[in-house]
């Protein structure tokens, strides 16, 4: 295999773990949806946490894309 | 992108520093220092002139700089209590510094300094040390038993120690990276599709019309990066002030 597509596998195979995060976000959200369902009146401050734990488990994404990016751009 | 030949997409070209102006080369004042130049000036016009007509029903410019004032304070108290207005004048300026930086970085032709690891390195190891020279101040030697929670088991004590002291040290790599990465990924984003947009081109009559596709992309994009370079900043002055309240208060 040369060196050229070994890149771009390895850069495809970097952002597998995008599959996880996917899964992580989706568990944020739903569970900010069912939090606020619950009870409506504790929006404001559930609101807040959940858009924290997005972007702290975002950045996990945007850790392996950046790897991907790395792989292929540099 | 170069003229002629086939196109390639030049993703991380859009972070080279550049010198401005002869005597920028002269003192390596490139545009990443000219933008957090602007960013501090906007901020401070912001505040000077907000504040200045002072009228008990606010204009709209007042209305801005008091809900920028109000915001940054707000979560300061939230986080850290009570103290939590000592330490607001540093989570006001981080904030902004990066708000800004986030922002002005989105216009065309301009450049984010955020997107520099050097930059969010320095902005998250002061971070650091200033939240261990708070905690130092507050309760000196016993600072140090922040890395072994009261109540767990002594026989445990080899395991917890190294880890609590290994997720302090990895805190400023964490807010550095986080800030960073987010940055890069989304004006990389942009310059892909850019460039897909004249790789598309390129291919006249039907190209044209498959190029509004990236297009599309890029202004959804543009939408999201608002949202985005908000949301860093946020999680960036939030996370700094976690950071204090735990130097505070001792877990």
């Amino acid at each position: 295999m040369d060196v050229a597509a070994a890149t771009k596998l390895g850069a495809g195979i970097a952002v597998i773990a995008l599959a996880g995060v996917g899964i992580g976000i989706g568990n944020i959200f739903s569970a900010l949806v069912t939090s606020i369902a619950r009870n409506p009146s504790a929006r404001d401050q559930v609101f807040g946490l959940g858009i924290l734990g997005f972007a702290l488990t975002e950045a996990v994404a945007l850790f392996a894309l950046l790897i991907a990016f790395l792989i292929l751009f540099t | 992108m170069q003229g002629g030949g086939e196109p390639t997409i030049n993703a991380l070209g859009q972070f080279r520093l550049e010198p401005v102006g002869y005597l920028g080369s002269a003192v390596n004042f490139t545009q990443s220092n000219l933008l957090m130049v602007i960013a501090a000036a906007l901020v401070l016009l912001l505040l000077y002139y907000g504040s200045r007509p002072r009228a008990v029903v606010p204009g709209r410019l007042q209305a801005l700089a008091e809900l920028a004032y109000e915001f940054p304070r707000q979560m300061a108290v939230d986080q850290i209590g009570p103290e939590g207005k000592r330490f607001f004048p540093f989570v006001f300026t981080l904030f902004f510094f990066v708000l800004m930086g986030n922002l002005l970085g989105l216009f065309p032709f301009s450049f984010t300094y955020t997107s520099h690891i050097a930059v969010t390195a320095a902005l998250a190891v002061l971070v650091i040390v200033i939240v261990t020279i708070v905690a130092l101040a507050e309760h000196g030697w016993t600072f140090f038993t922040y890395f072994f929670p009261s109540g767990a088991p002594v026989f445990l004590a080899p395991l917890i120690v190294p880890i609590e002291i290994i997720s302090y040290l990895s805190r400023p790599v964490s807010l550095s990276i986080r800030l960073f990465a987010n940055m890069v990924a989304g004006h990389v984003m942009f310059a892909v599709f850019a460039a897909f947009v004249v790789m598309m081109g390129r291919w006249h009559g039907v190209g044209m019309v498959a190029a509004l596709g990236p297009l599309a992309v890029n202004v959804v994009l543009m939408g999201f990066e608002l949202l985005v370079a908000a949301l860093q900043a946020y999680v960036f002055a939030i996370l700094t002030c976690i950071y204090l309240h735990d130097a505070v208060h001792l877990h």
